[in-house]
């Protein structure tokens, strides 16, 4: 079983479509990675299904970096 | 060329256009959804799909309800799968002068008309995405184009789904996902059936096929948005009016 950190990681390199090496935890989406904004929702759609959970549009709006998606999949998936 | 496999929702199919519309997109092979207000109308819709040997099946859906679009939407996808075509078809009128109309009359067009457009389209765009194809058809008005004493709020409605149209086409076109109106002239209806006759008579004379259209003519348009080879067509609004109005 991969860590949260590797699947969040391996979904940001599937849907924005860059390489899994160029995906640090410190990457802003839109900044770093090239993402638009209907990128980005469509990122947080794909993060829903990997954890099965759902993230409201006010959190999902707060996630714009790798570590802000690897520490919102952490707290809300340890129950 | 076929949309067999693809599930697609028609709302307000009961009767008319919406029918027309419902039956040309289940002759293409679509498993067809159509809502309508009353559980009668939903059992009629039912009923009329599978005597043309369709797919599918009649829900009751109000659009006033709030969260009646969102648990439709689910209720759809957890049974027959994605929404793979959605038509935005179900409308009023509330016709008045308005210096005579009444905040229910506006309102009641805006909130059948317009919102629920929103809301439905906002719901079945996750499936779209996902499948990289979507079609999303809005049923307009020639009315928004041209303007009609007494019509101030619905061809306000319709004119705004114009607006929609375009701007929802351009956020998602690179997503697969197609959006286009189909703006009716005067169709043998109910809802024109309700006319005076000599207002009727006045009416053809600006058309310049001599004729109101016929249901089948509508979807005939809209089944071709539908379908594949409307796939480099978006952000258009289709005027099928006999000639009453170019644009």
């Amino acid at each position: 079983m991969e860590n949260i950190e590797q699947r969040v990681k391996k979904i940001v390199a599937e849907q924005l479509g860059v390489p899994e090496t160029d995906v640090k935890n410190e990457s802003s989406f839109v900044n770093d990675l090239g993402a638009d904004s209907l990128d980005t929702v469509e990122l947080v759609m794909a993060l829903e299904e990997e954890f099965e959970c759902e993230i409201p549009d006010e959190e999902a709006e707060k996630i714009t970096t790798v570590q802000q998606a690897i520490d919102y999949v952490s707290a809300h998936l340890n129950k | 060329m076929s949309l067999e496999g693809k599930v697609a929702l028609v709302t307000g199919a009961s009767r008319g256009i919406g029918q027309a519309i419902a039956l040309e997109l289940a002759a293409q092979g679509a498993t067809v959804i159509g809502t309508a207000t009353s559980e009668a109308g939903a059992q009629a819709i039912s009923a009329y799909l599978a005597e043309a040997g369709a797919k599918g099946a009649g829900l009751a859906l109000n659009v006033t309800d709030e969260g009646a679009c969102e648990a439709i939407v689910a209720g759809i996808e957890k049974e027959h799968g994605a929404i793979a075509i959605l038509v935005n078809n179900a409308g009023i009128t509330r016709d008045n002068l308005l210096m005579r109309m009444k905040d229910e009359e506006w309102d009641a067009i805006m909130d059948t008309n317009l919102r629920p457009v929103y809301k439905l389209s906002k719901a079945v765009l996750r499936g779209m995405m996902k499948a990289r194809w979507g079609r999303i058809v809005n049923i307009a008005s020639v009315v928004g184009a041209t303007g009609n004493p007494g019509q101030t709020n619905y061809s306000a409605a319709k004119a705004a789904l114009f607006g929609f149209t375009k701007s929802l086409a351009r956020e998602i076109g690179s997503r697969g996902v197609t959006v286009n109106a189909v703006a009716p002239g005067f169709i043998d209806t109910d809802m024109t059936r309700g006319l005076p006759e000599e207002q009727k008579a006045a009416l053809v004379q600006n058309i310049a096929l001599g004729r109101l259209g016929e249901p089948r003519e509508i979807a005939d348009a809209v089944g071709f948005l539908a379908s594949e080879r409307a796939a480099y067509i978006t952000g258009q609004t289709l005027h099928v009016n006999g000639g009453m109005y170019m644009n």
